[in-house]
């Protein structure tokens, strides 16, 4: 169906015998597949270039001389071809591929991981000669071969289709892995002394065909005929990558990733695999917890809410409601957070909620660009970067990107503060200084764009899309913004991919969770009396931001914080400002899933389950709403984010109204008007798919059909086609999202004025001997959810400086040398990092990684000059 | 700072040149590259990755599929002892088996002293000097025990030293490298065999007329 949407030349050729059309340009494997004749294989993969190494997809074809053998993942299906996949001479082809496979395979399978999920297991048992001829002794590997933290390989067990390797070069981009040695004698192998050291490693895991990979976190921990799965969105980040969540005996033991085609088409980073392992943290908060005496007690449900109404009561009667603040929200599925955006505006009646912690983008800006989504990358010709370094801030949203700059798809023009792994690929790119990133961007326009000669790409449609988020944190985001707006103005018809990076803020800015908006991209200021009519209050002026709640708390004006999953003492630009309104806050609640250091500075602390836990549906950076499902019972007395609200405001004298979160989801569908007809995404035991990106478009929207690796995600679809189900009661995918037709946008973005001009603070220029720092984020650090997670808690670094090597000489220093850098009294020291793309005006520091901590040197009021000394 | 010596990689970037995509040049780099240590050390394969854009694993998959490239030190001269068809008949198999008792050490070891590294190898198509061997891929042929014994002394003395150069050079990537092939003695030679030939041809040739004119 997808093909008829978008037009494309078909074909006609006989498949054993029988007429079959197909799209002009597919693999024969391709055509056969969708004509329902499944062809064995290994190395070929949808999503990688076909190489033809296994010869196991044999098929006989047509040709001038008669029938011959030839390999079906590598010759294009013409008109009037005979294919033929059944004849002797393919059986005897496959026959003696299995056999020749099987030479050097161990037949250790009741011992091997893969067993029971094994595409050579499988292949053999369906297409295999039954026997081997073979007498002599198979070849012998050292095994396991470590090749990297989380990585595994026996080499005795590898059939060379070379998946990994392809993946490793193609699709990530670092080539870590390879082939070594030639004839019996080749192996994968690591470059001796040096890991496969990649955040998407354990991708080649997922796609290995035998059990010659495996992922030390999930090996020996269970057989795959005891998991059972349901597909979820994994909400590590916001790209929201599908995927599949397997669990035994309750306990979440590994996931997968699912070809959605629009979002991660089959990868994931492998902090998004096996980040869930955070549920099982010894530091899991199982019951509600009230501070008496300087130390946590357990106590009951009623108990803690009660002493948490308690305290909204008092300050809300003593100092008004905007006395109460709410900071975070990210980790909260939609519907907690449109729970508790009504508990906070329609309840208590404060507009202090910020779920981003200052690092982020102002969401009226968001909402008033036009979106872009992740497939519109694909149909872009030129993309514009003005972000953080996509690898450490939304890794599979890079793989995409790189993949298509790779392969010359298109033209990247890049900003960003130092190197990142697209830098080698940019056509155009500019080191960002802090106060000249206007500057910089109007470069774009003179030096790049006008060298065409032709401005075809800036009237088509989405010519031009732009990833926009904060590139550093150092860099005053209301200059971004400003920027941002500049860039809409001067491109009408490009689009804007926002880049911030954490779980559900997406979700959470949508539900209103920001100062000054209402659930479904509202303003308080165009809402009419629309919520007025439907909430028991609604706030009237617009409220702060985090920054300005922690100042209002120092000041005294506020005294009231709930920390919804959020960890603002690791997580916050500016640490100090954090510790200083938390010893003065009169209340800090926290509803949060892990013990952390802000939970310290707690009264109450409300347990709330985590990802994989819960139901619900979440957003991501392309407004995309999803299904993200709970695979296991929540840890303790762990209550969904929701129900807590609920019970808050039960205890505070007003119901929500919800008994269920469906209840949740038809209402976030009537009021929230981007999220007008989407209730079926909303309601449990629905065919998901893909989502749907809100607000719901009036013209219809060609979706393309998932392209999964059949033998690579075992329950999900391979099964249909390699034998039974592993268990029934899976939820399969369908292969089309559904999209409601019907409907109609009421949603307006002309309410988020991009014309209105922000003035930012100008920065005072540094002196000579200077330094503009700017702090950038990376996929691990000291992070609570990496730091419990039993594969990452050691993957942070040390905390490092990244200087032009230009400065490096002058200052006498070498790569690896400590340098320190200084602010004023604050001293904080850090090893040298080269970086020869970073300005020569700019220090470029690291987040959150071990010992030293430079978000000393950060202060959010101040512009952020420092000091290098040796 | 590159363990490649600052010439060595002068000489790469100019070999790099060469070619249209830098990865072309990977092959010869890693000859360049084991011309400085007699082998392929991580050190100059991670200099010839960065040299050429691709990864060090790349470079180390690509050496060891040629046997010419080693990934493990080899002593000062590697002894290639072809053992194919012809050398065989010629007596290859016993030349070896001299050669191992003579080394103290099996094809593929390296002499405790670090001069001597012997192999095994494939025809080296110098069929007409069976039993032919390579020193530094320097052919030497025919050998038998007694000039093999010769050779190992004048190798391990340095009277060798001009026509065998230190393990890894080649001179098809090393152009700059004195040229050792005797091209006037070859031009002697070939005059000797196109003389022999053409005298055989005369003497075929009135044979045949002899014949002919007995049978008539």
């Amino acid at each position: 169906m997808t093909e008829k949407l978008t037009n494309e030349e078909t074909v006609t050729f006989t498949l054993n015998g029988e007429e079959k059309t197909a799209v002009k340009g597919e693999l024969i494997i391709e055509a056969c597949e969708k004509n329902g004749e499944f062809i064995p294989r290994f190395c070929y993969h949808p999503r990688m270039k076909p190489v033809g190494m296994c010869r196991m997809c044999l098929v006989e074809v047509s040709s001038p001389r008669g029938p011959s053998l030839q390999p079906s993942c590598y010759v294009e299906i013409q008109n009037g071809m005979e294919v033929n996949t059944q004849s002797d001479p393919v059986k005897k082809a496959q026959d003696g591929v299995l056999e020749y496979l099987l030479l050097n395979h161990p037949l250790d399978c009741p011992v091997c991981d893969k067993g029971g999920e094994c595409p050579l297991q499988d292949q053999t048992l369906s297409y295999g000669p039954g026997e081997s001829r073979f007498i002599e002794e198979k070849r012998h590997f050292l095994k396991p071969l470590k090749i990297s933290s989380l990585v595994e390989l026996d080499r005795e067990r590898c059939i060379q289709c070379g998946r990994c390797i392809r993946f490793a070069k193609e699709i990530s981009g670092e080539a870590e892995i390879d082939f070594a040695g030639r004839g019996e004698d080749t192996e994968v192998a690591i470059f001796p002394g040096k890991e496969f050291d990649s955040y998407f490693s354990l991708n080649t895991v997922q796609i290995c065909p035998v059990g010659a990979l495996t992922a030390v976190p999930y090996r020996f921990k269970s057989r795959p005929w005891d998991l059972e799965q349901i597909e979820s969105t994994c909400q590590f980040c916001a790209v929201q990558c599908k995927l599949s969540v397997q669990s035994s005996q309750n306990e979440i033991l590994r996931t997968l990733g699912i070809d959605s085609d629009a979002v991660n088409q089959s990868w994931l980073c492998d902090r998004g695999r096996f980040g869930f392992e955070a549920i099982y943290s010894s530091n899991r908060v199982n019951s509600p917890k009230i501070k008496k005496d300087g130390e946590f007690i357990d106590v009951s449900w009623p108990e803690a809410v009660e002493e948490v109404a308690r305290a909204l009561s008092v300050a809300k009667i003593a100092n008004g409601p905007d006395s109460i603040g709410f900071i975070g929200g990210a980790r909260l599925n939609n519907e907690g957070a449109y729970a508790f955006s009504k508990l906070a505006k329609g309840v208590i009646g404060t507009d202090n909620v910020d779920a981003q912690l200052s690092d982020g983008i102002d969401p009226n800006l968001i909402f008033g660009l036009r979106r872009a989504t992740i497939n519109d990358l694909d149909q872009a010709e030129i993309v514009v970067t003005l972000c953080g370094d996509l690898r450490e801030e939304l890794p599979v949203l890079f793989l995409r990107l790189r993949t298509l700059v790779a392969n010359e798809a298109l033209l990247l023009a890049e900003f960003s503060i130092g190197e990142t792994p697209l830098s080698q690929y940019a056509a155009f790119r500019r080191s960002l200084v802090p106060g000249k990133v206007q500057n910089l961007l109007e470069e774009l326009k003179d030096s790049f764009l006008s060298s065409f000669g032709r401005d075809d790409f800036e009237q088509k449609d989405g010519g031009i899309v732009f990833v926009v988020g904060n590139p550093g944190i150092g860099i005053d985001g209301l200059e971004i913004e400003h920027s941002i707006r500049a860039l809409a103005k001067s491109f009408p018809n490009a689009k804007f991919l926002p880049a911030l990076r954490r779980g559900n803020i997406f979700g959470a800015l949508d539900m209103g969770l920001s100062p000054g908006l209402l659930p479904g991209r509202v303003t308080l200021k165009s809402h009419g009396s629309f919520f007025g009519d439907k909430w028991v209050c609604v706030p009237e002026k617009v409220g702060k931001n985090t920054k300005e709640m922690l100042q209002s708390v120092i000041d005294g004006t506020m005294d009231t914080l709930i920390l919804l999953g959020s960890d603002p003492i690791s997580d916050f630009p500016d640490k100090n400002l954090v510790l200083k309104a938390f010893e003065k806050a009169k209340n800090i609640i926290c509803v949060e899933s892990i013990m952390n250091e802000s939970t310290k500075y707690a009264q109450v602390i409300l347990p709330a389950s985590m990802d994989h836990e819960r139901a619900g549906t979440v957003t991501n950076l392309e407004g995309r709403v999803t299904h993200a499902g709970d695979k296991v019972t929540a840890s303790g007395a762990s209550f969904d984010d929701w129900v807590i609200a609920s019970l808050i405001s039960a205890e505070l004298g007003d119901d929500l109204g919800f008994n269920s979160r469906e209840d949740i989801g038809s209402e976030i569908c009537s009021f929230a008007p981007a999220y007008r007809s989407t209730e079926k995404y909303f309601i449990s035991g629905n065919d998901f798919g893909d989502g749907v990106v809100v607000p719901i478009a009036q013209v219809p929207v060609s979706i393309r059909a998932r392209k999964s690796d059949p033998i690579e995600v075992p329950g999900l679809s391979s099964i249909e086609r390699q034998g039974s189900p592993i268990r029934s009661g899976n939820s399969l995918p369908s292969s089309v999202a559904k999209v409601g037709s019907e409907s109609q946008i009421s949603f307006d973005n002309s309410m988020f004025d991009l014309n209105s001009t922000v003035s930012y603070k100008l920065l005072e220029e540094k002196r000579e001997s200077s330094f503009y720092l700017v702090l950038e984020k990376s996929l691990y650090d000291n992070g609570t959810l990496l730091r419990e997670s039993k594969s990452f808690e050691n993957s942070a670094r040390e905390s490092y400086f990244k200087l032009n090597p230009v400065l490096l000489a002058e200052l006498g220093v070498n790569e690896g040398d400590m340098i320190t850098v200084s602010k004023e009294s604050v001293k904080v020291k850090g090893r040298v990092v080269a970086d020869s793309l970073v300005s020569v005006a700019v220090v470029v520091a690291s987040w959150n990684q071990n010992s030293a901590d430079s978000r000393e040197l950060i202060s959010l009021d101040n512009v952020n000059i420092v000091e290098v000394e040796r | 700072m590159t363990h490649l010596s600052a010439e060595l990689v002068e000489k790469c970037k100019k070999v790099v040149e060469l070619y249209p995509s830098k990865r072309s040049a990977l092959i010869p780099l890693c000859h360049i590259a084991q011309g400085q240590n007699g082998w392929l050390t991580p050190e100059a394969i991670e200099d010839v990755a960065s040299l050429v854009g691709v990864s060090p694993a790349e470079v180390r998959g690509t050496a060891s599929f040629y046997d010419m490239f080693h990934l493990e030190p080899v002593g000062k001269h590697v002894i290639a002892m072809c053992t194919n068809i012809a050398c065989m008949l010629a007596g290859a198999y016993e030349l070896l088996e001299h050669a191992q008792e003579k080394l103290g050490v099996s094809p593929g070891g390296t002499t405790t002293d670090k001069e001597f590294t012997l192999e095994e190898s494939e025809c080296l198509a110098g069929c007409d000097k069976a039993p032919c061997i390579q020193v530094n891929h320097r052919f030497f042929g025919p050998m038998d025990n007694a000039s093999f014994d010769t050779l190992l002394a004048d190798l391990k003395s340095g009277k060798l030293a001009d026509v065998v150069p230190p393990h890894g050079v080649l001179i098809r990537i090393d152009r700059e490298h004195k040229r050792k092939v005797n091209y006037e003695a070859i031009d002697a030679e070939r005059v000797e065999i196109d003389a022999a030939i053409k005298e055989r041809k005369l003497k075929l040739e009135a044979a045949n007329n002899a014949t002919v004119g007995k049978d008539s």
